[in-house]
């Protein structure tokens, strides 16, 4: 997931707009000194595995996107995949647009990472047919 | 005294709050509104009806939360029921406890349309979509982050008032002051400063050190 370490240092902006977006991950979530920290990768499988739930409940979709939009980080294209997935489970299409307001928001002044997520996410936004907020126009006030 | 009707004093009708039985000084009232019942206690201060009836009267009804005297009066002033899950429009929050427009607020239209989101959405038109979205929302995000003009209103308004009491002080110089004492006078203060020399008042570092003794001038 793009953990979004700003770094003010020549390098790090360089890296941000020369190549596609790397962001250096501070491990684990939880600031523990003792135990074993958990990878991005593992903090990524429990996500998709919680929205990958058949038979996830509307307040299990709300609680989960609330809690990882209160993160420090803004969710990997697959966390997204799965939540998207949810709410076709649900028959709830706004929350599907929510989500992808939310991640857009997310990024704060990154302004590459969004467009990355819609196009990683394109596939599976066709597969739906969910519109995003673009393409609704209400990505402008 | 909290009282609307006359006092019963029957211990056999349950209580919520568990006031202290057995103090000598505890008079149990029963006070009705509607389905609930209260004991409250008479006290001074908190409950009284003048202060109740201060605070309605002065706008602050939604303070005045005590619902057996509001059983009193008819008019109804838009409650907010804490009790169940409300909406909210906050961004680090984008799925709120409920939609926008309760399920059992939409119109016709609307319902068909929720029948419609079961199907494939690729079936649902753009204005469909923005349509589903702006029930179940009332904000975008854009429109959330977009703030207001408000800053300019209270400024001018801060302005306005300062401006205004400056009037007001202007006036009140002209008006209202008397003269300033004779001691402020040109004269007066020519001879003080004199005075002040000839004393060598604070001569090291002070007042008289400024004064060049030789010279007869300031240095």
């Amino acid at each position: 997931m793009f953990r979004s370490a700003v770094r003010l240092t020549c390098s790090g902006v360089r890296s941000l707009t020369r190549t596609r977006p790397q962001f250096t991950a501070p491990l684990a979530a939880r600031g523990y000194s003792h135990g074993k920290q958990e990878t991005d990768e593992e903090f990524d499988a429990r996500w998709v595995t919680y929205f990958n739930k058949p038979d996830i409940d509307a307040w299990e979709l709300r609680k989960g996107m609330n809690t990882l939009i209160g993160y420090d980080l803004v969710p990997e294209p697959k966390i997204l995949e799965a939540a998207l997935r949810a709410c076709r489970r649900l028959n709830d299409l706004a929350s599907a647009i929510r989500i992808l307001e939310a991640v857009k928001d997310k990024s704060g002044p990154h302004k590459e990472i969004y467009p990355y997520l819609i196009q990683e996410l394109r596939p599976t936004l066709d597969e739906l047919g969910i519109a995003t907020p673009e393409e609704l126009g209400i990505d402008k006030v | 005294m909290l009282i609307s009707k006359a006092p019963d004093l029957t211990y056999s009708r349950a209580y919520i709050n568990g006031p202290c039985l057995t103090h000598p000084k505890a008079r149990r009232q029963l006070v009705e509104n509607d389905s609930r019942q209260f004991y409250i206690y008479p006290t001074k201060m908190l409950t009284s009806r003048a202060l109740i009836r201060g605070l309605q009267s002065s706008l602050w009804r939604s303070v005045c939360s005590t619902s057996a005297l509001q059983g009193s009066h008819s008019k109804v002033v838009d409650v907010i029921d804490c009790s169940v899950p409300q909406y909210n429009n906050r961004l680090d929050t984008p799925l709120p406890d409920r939609p926008f427009v309760k399920h059992d607020q939409l119109s016709a239209e609307q319902k068909k349309l929720k029948e419609k989101e079961k199907a494939s959405w690729k079936s649902l038109s753009k204005e469909e979509q923005l349509a589903l979205y702006r029930m179940t929302f009332e904000l975008t995000y854009p429109e959330m982050r977009k703030g207001s003009d408000e800053w300019k209103t209270v400024l001018g308004g801060v302005f306005f008032f300062m401006g205004f009491t400056g009037l007001l002080v202007w006036w009140q110089r002209v008006y209202v002051f008397g003269d300033v004492p004779h001691t402020l006078s040109d004269e007066w203060v020519e001879k003080q400063t004199q005075r002040m020399i000839d004393m060598r008042i604070n001569p090291v570092n002070g007042f008289a050190s400024q004064w060049d003794y030789e010279k007869k001038q300031w240095k």
